[in-house]
């Protein structure tokens, strides 16, 4: 039962009204730089569009998603009431105030430095103030998941921690740890030119401690499509968890090693030296290792839920899922993805192989592919999991709703194969226009087109999420039997202190974190020769 | 199935642990064997990043030292192999128009007079982050003649998606014969 509806369905709505947003300049981007434009006459509007877009889809979308489920899950886990619900208000309001603060700015164009900042370019200083605003709201979240945690642990002495609730506050502790990196670029090196205190920066590190976020940030998106995973699709269809166990381990080894890792996006940088890129790429390695065990625990699940369902046979159960049930059609979309985008994912990790794409329209195509498609696709199913339980009103367009998912699937795939295939032919990242007229770009124009054309069916899918969310809240009203989550075949009864608390996996978060980066940043921080001008963008 | 859950739950947790730990291995094993792929073709190609952590002041590149314009372009070395210096500045390179021998050892030396660029060269592997205040430095080798784009690939201002530059890859022969007349080879206009 959910004491806090209010909070939960703010986070909720806002998250997807400026997903409803940026999605519409993602798609406007696409088309304006396709062969069926001609050249936009003042490229800076696609920059500053590439800006919102991404600092709405990367910082503000999932991290209001995460909040709000993790409100969710410590009412409906813990079974208690939230505490520090005034502080949760608080952090929502600073969230909403940091972002009119950084959007206002960037679409006056004043900065136009994309949402991954690269300075030495500098923009206005509201933009970057607005991020850090929305990252501290972020961290009183962080602070009240582990405050939660404990209250409940005081009051239930030797009971297993609830997974829910396990792996909610290791996202907690990921993002709160994670953010880190941008933090001290941002305070220390960014904000102190754009106030006007000093004018010189060093890119390599200001490089070196984006990555610390760049790459953690990505499974802190993902992590609540993996609690989905594990704790809502086996109740949804009728199945159990195969192992409550391993996925205690999974979200553990999420925490440990998806930190000391981030400098495999700086492979082709040359102020790293090239045996922590090895170490990088090693350590990236092994953070697959808890989604192929995630892989194989959800698919066990699956497959008890179909023989509970009557399926026989070594694949004649999958005839026998409940493919009408959007939690299991979500789920199947997501991993179709998941298995495409790892594969493609695997192949960035390895530095010789990410020569061939770094940077090209391959990196865009993956990350919108994992990300958008993989993880967003859960972030729709578990606001159709949750919503009767927020309305007090039932879900029954559920035609609509399975439409909804398979556009957004087949979507997903249109816009992304093409992406990555003229990532291959060499095309780069983040620009206005192309001339597809010249000999060595013109083969790409159709594939560009596609893209185009998958966009727009996302576009449809977005629409049709807003109107079935939106409608709900009309609906007949209903009294939803008590939400539960997934139970496991073998419920914990006890557990090993290292899997009932995250302090043991939070100790090496850190410690790997300081053995992976310590070195790089600290010779950074020795060379002053490496300091270089600012260059202003926009007016100042 | 259903009725395994209630009869002997002992027994089938410890079957799912057997079965899970299988799996946990064979994972890990890939795992291990796409990392062992990583080291083998590391160190026998000799595929390498640039990763000197080599500093230069974008400031002065222009008065001073490797990155002045008369230096710019193909230098042909006493080992006959080739280095090539190259400079990114919003929005173009310098030189605009690279012309570099095929078959033969090539060496880059690149950097930025202001923000952060990129390279890469279409229809190869090369591909480096080219930053101020920093020289990227990486090694290669054309297998055949041919013209290739270089365009910038990072984000670095309004002007960003104008800035491409071309690579023209000539026989060894030809490169030979262009060097005898010049002490640095652009085909820029």
């Amino acid at each position: 039962m959910i004491s806090n509806k209010r909070l939960v369905l703010a986070h909720f709505w806002l998250a997807f009204a400026v997903f409803g947003l940026a999605i519409l300049l993602g798609e406007w981007q696409m088309f304006i730089r396709s062969p069926l434009h001609g050249w936009l006459h003042n490229p800076d509007l696609y920059y500053r569009s590439v800006t919102a877009h991404g600092t709405v889809m990367g910082y503000v979308f999932p991290t209001l998603i995460a909040m709000g489920f993790g409100y969710a899950i410590t009412e409906l886990s813990l079974g208690q009431a939230l505490i520090g619900r005034r502080w949760a208000w608080a952090g929502y309001v600073m969230i909403i105030v940091g972002s009119v603060a950084a959007v206002v700015p960037v679409a006056l164009g004043l900065d136009s430095v994309l949402y991954t900042f690269y300075p030495p370019m500098i923009g206005n200083a509201f933009y970057y103030i607005g991020v850090v605003l929305v990252v501290l709201g972020s961290w009183i979240w962080v602070a009240l998941m582990g405050i939660n945690l404990q209250a409940w642990k005081r009051a239930h002495p030797g009971v297993a921690v609830p997974l829910p609730m396990f792996a909610n506050v290791a996202a907690a502790y990921l993002w709160g740890w994670t953010a880190v990196g941008a933090a001290l670029e941002l305070l220390f090196q960014i904000l102190p030119v754009a106030l006007g205190f000093s004018n010189t920066i060093n890119a390599g590190l200001a490089r070196v401690l984006f990555s610390w976020t760049l790459h953690a940030i990505v499974y802190f998106w993902l992590m609540p499509a993996y609690i989905a995973f594990y704790t809502i699709v086996p109740r949804a269809i009728g199945g159990r968890l195969y192992s409550d166990t391993m996925a205690r381990i999974s979200f553990a080894l999420f925490l440990v090693f998806s930190m000391p890792i981030g400098i495999h996006h700086l492979f082709a940088d040359p102020q790293v030296g090239s045996g922590f890129k090895f170490i990088h790429s090693v350590f990236t390695a092994m953070v697959t290792v808890p989604t192929l065990l995630t892989v194989f625990t959800i698919g066990a699940s699956v497959e008890i839920a179909a023989r509970l369902r009557g399926g026989k046979g070594v694949f004649g159960w999958l005839k026998a899922l409940p493919w009408d049930n959007p939690q299991m059609l979500a789920l199947a979309f997501s991993f179709v993805m998941l298995g495409f985008g790892g594969a493609g994912g695997l192949i960035n990790m390895s530095y010789q192989l990410d020569s061939t794409i770094h940077n090209t329209q391959w990196i865009t195509g993956h990350f919108h592919l994992i990300f958008g498609g993989a993880v967003v696709i859960m972030y729709f199913a578990i606001a159709y999991d949750l919503w009767p339980h927020l309305t007090g009103r039932a879900m029954r367009d559920l035609g609509m709703i399975r439409m909804q998912l398979w556009l957004w699937f087949v979507g997903m795939i249109v816009t992304t194969f093409p992406w990555h295939y003229v990532g291959i032919l060499g095309m780069p990242r983040r620009m206005a226009y192309y001339d597809y007229s010249a000999p060595g770009t013109s083969g790409e124009a159709i594939s560009v087109i596609m893209s185009t054309m998958g966009g727009a069916l996302l576009v449809v899918s977005a629409v049709l999420f807003l109107v079935i969310l939106y409608r709900n809240h009309s609906a007949s009203r209903v009294e939803p039997a008590p939400f539960t989550f997934s139970r496991a075949i073998h419920e914990p009864s006890s557990l090993p202190l290292a899997l009932n608390g995250l302090g043991l996996w939070v100790g090496l978060m850190i410690a790997l974190t300081i053995t992976n980066y310590a070195y790089p940043i600290v010779q950074l921080m020795g060379l002053p020769d490496a300091r270089v001008p600012a260059v202003f963008v926009g007016a100042k | 199935m259903a009725q395994t859950f209630s009869a002997d739950s002992h027994d089938t947790a410890a079957l799912s642990q057997r079965i899970e730990k299988r799996w946990a291995l064979l994972m890990v094993s890939i795992i291990g064997l796409l990392v062992a792929v990583m080291i083998f073709t590391g160190l026998h190609w000799a595929m390498m990043p640039p990763s000197r952590v080599e500093t230069i002041d974008p400031s002065t590149l222009h008065l001073s030292g490797e990155f002045v314009e008369s230096n710019l372009g193909s230098a042909v070395e006493a080992d006959g192999s080739v280095t090539v210096r190259v400079i990114g500045q919003q929005y173009s390179f310098t030189p605009q128009c690279l012309v570099v021998p095929a078959k033969t050892p090539i060496r880059f030396r690149v950097t930025s007079a202001d923000v952060i660029h990129g390279m890469l060269i279409t229809g190869t592997n090369i591909n480096s982050m080219v930053e101020p205040g920093y020289i990227s430095t990486f090694k290669t080798e054309f297998k055949q003649a041919g013209d290739h784009l270089m365009p910038c690939h990072e984000y670095c201002g309004a002007g960003h998606e104008a800035m491409w530059a071309n690579v023209k890859v000539v026989d060894k022969d030809a490169f030979s014969k262009m060097a005898v007349n010049t002490r640095r080879l652009t085909c820029d206009l």
